[in-house]
């Protein structure tokens, strides 16, 4: 609710997390091969479920559609790649995401709870669909090169600077008044608009925020990939991935999806290695999983048993304080009532 | 009756609502000059908390005008009326449940229409909390807070915009008698502080304090406007709240 001085709090976080990505940078100075590899994948989920959070974790509306601009963002480059500089790619990914996320914001946003959802599950396969009828159109192949050298670290750290560039857009998002708009919203739609919130535009402008970073994404792993397909580009494992990967972490905090990203990661490397036909059926069942039993994800389980020692080192009269705090309140009540008769 | 020296805050011109076959506001005219307080009543059904949505916007007229402070606002949206000067508490108090009282207050202050940020807002909320009488529940989690506290942060809610005209749907409905006190307290406060109140009420013992005014509504259609006094005492009213037998 401050907006020009950092508390205490706020600048503690700050300076962990500018340490945290400053370590997380010179990562690929002590590792390379199969470790780097793991950490490419960590830097590029916690990218995408971040910015899929930006959106989704105050508003509660469920997008599946992060697989769709991440494919725009890897077909931008893909196509582009011959024709203009790698850099300019990666700005017109995002811009192409961008100009999606508002056509599909401004037709689909006004819908609320399950028709955004399965509508944004759609959004992958459509684009898919029309990427697909397009190449046969054009009479080019299935799929299209990505010829650039990029070397492994390389890769690294622009997800590792993108994750950075989320992580500050959303905690400025978080103290602004457009942050405080979506979590209204996310509250209770119906009050957000009676205070005189414009609902729609605010969810549009996020909406659009959060695709943008999924395209600029996708293309900044495009020519890691190397042959870019449709079925691929938009699978919609990715939406889902991401979706997990931040429900795993905890979605009320910034930094919760990153909880998430790194065990799902490693774990998941090691189902792709022992269970590579089983893939699917045990993403469904992680789902159910921290749906029914971790609903407020580890994070949420770390704060729950950080509050709990609180209280205890505390003790008992500290546990209760607030509840007498406020029947008190409401003692003192009549009295004061009675003082303004 | 009204002097034309009056400021009218509120028009409400020839105003129907239809549901399919329905009409559950049927040709409503009122006006509401600033500083008063009307008191809406009629039997359940009657429309009155329908004629509150058409006034703040949540649902649009099939026709008819409404007007705040001479200028049309009829189907402009709830959040464009919300800017207008136009603030409302529910009739099932809507709180935001992972937020704090003090952040429900707040909410109410930024985009509507009185606009505050940083520690203006947060200054501004504090003294609203105090002014509704919950001074020390600005960090409390709604969740933790009694229904009555629950509706005077909601209070303070729709305060928080300064409104020009405050909607008070059944704000008095399901507080014991002591809350009761309390509440009627609270809205006594802000009419001698001048705001200007419309009342949808089933409590009559409010109403007759609280009320300049009063239009009774029964099937959509206004059937008496009047003192509280004359109103109550309308055989048509008694009829259309207790049946032939007792008018």
């Amino acid at each position: 609710m401050k907006r020009f001085n950092l508390s205490a709090t706020e600048g503690r976080g700050l300076a962990i997390s500018v340490l945290l990505f400053a370590a997380a940078a010179l990562v690929p100075l002590i590792a390379d091969g199969y470790p780097l590899q793991i950490g490419i994948s960590i830097v590029m989920y916690t990218a995408l479920a971040t910015s899929w959070l930006l959106f989704s974790g105050p508003t509660n509306y469920i997008a599946l559609s992060t697989a769709a601009f991440f494919g725009i963002g890897m077909y931008t480059a893909a196509g582009g790649i011959d024709l203009v500089p790698y850099p300019v790619l990666i700005v017109a990914a995002g811009i192409a995401g961008a100009a999606l996320a508002a056509v599909v914001g401004l037709a689909t946003l006004r819908v609320s709870g399950v028709y955004f959802v399965i509508f944004s599950l759609g959004l992958a396969e459509l684009v898919r669909q029309v990427m697909t009828w397009l190449q046969h159109v054009l009479g080019t192949m299935s799929g299209l090169y990505v010829t650039i050298e990029r070397s492994e670290p390389m890769y690294y750290w622009q997800l590792l600077l993108l994750a950075a560039v989320i992580f500050l857009v959303g905690w400025r998002i978080g103290r602004s008044r457009l942050g405080f708009a979506l979590r209204i919203i996310g509250n209770d739609e119906l009050v957000a608009v009676h205070c005189g919130i414009n609902t729609a535009r605010a969810k549009v402008v996020l909406f659009i925020i959060s695709s943008t970073f999924a395209s600029i994404a996708g293309a900044l792993v495009a020519p890691r990939w190397g042959y870019v397909e449709p079925v691929v580009a938009f699978s919609p494992f990715v939406s889902f991935q991401v979706v997990i990967m931040a429900l795993l972490g905890g979605t009320h905090r910034l930094w919760g999806p990153l909880l998430g990203v790194i065990p799902f990661v490693l774990v998941w490397e090691l189902i792709a290695v022992y269970f590579p036909n089983q893939t699917t059926l045990l993403l469904g069942v992680c789902f159910l999983l921290i749906v029914y039993v971790i609903p407020n994800g580890l994070l949420g389980l770390v704060e729950d048993t950080m509050n709990r020692r609180r209280r205890y080192e505390a003790g008992p009269a500290a546990a209760a304080a607030l509840p007498i705090d406020i029947s008190a309140n409401v003692a003192a009540q009549p009295a004061v009532t009675a003082d303004k008769k | 009756m009204l002097s034309p020296a009056i400021t009218e805050a509120l028009t409400a011109g020839a105003v129907t609502k239809r549901f399919g076959g329905l009409v559950a506001v049927d040709n409503m005219s009122f006006k509401l000059a600033e500083r008063e307080v009307l008191g809406l009543i009629g039997p359940n059904g009657s429309g009155k908390t329908t004629m509150m949505n058409l006034i703040s916007g949540a649902l649009k007229p099939t026709s008819g005008e409404i007007s705040v402070y001479g200028e049309a606002v009829t189907g402009r949206g709830a959040s464009k009326v919300a800017r207008k000067g136009i603030a409302r508490t529910f009739q099932l108090v809507r709180m935001l449940p992972t937020m704090t009282a003090l952040e429900n207050v707040a909410a109410g202050g930024v985009f509507g229409h009185a606009r505050r940020w940083g520690k203006e807002l947060d200054d501004y909320a504090h003294a609203l909390l105090e002014r509704v009488g919950l001074p020390n529940a600005a960090s409390a989690p709604v969740s933790a807070l009694t229904y009555i506290d629950q509706k005077r942060v909601e209070l303070a809610r729709a305060l928080a915009s300064e409104p020009k005209i405050l909607l008070l749907d059944e704000w008095l409905a399901g507080l014991n008698p002591t809350e009761l006190k309390i509440g009627i307290t609270l809205i006594e406060r802000l009419r001698t502080e001048g705001c200007t109140i419309i009342i949808v009420e089933h409590v009559m013992h409010a109403i007759r304090s609280l009320c300049d005014r009063c239009i009774v509504m029964n099937s959509g259609a206004k059937i008496a406007e009047g003192t509280p006094a004359e109103v109550l005492a309308d055989h048509g009213v008694i009829r259309a709240y207790l049946g032939d037998e007792n008018a």
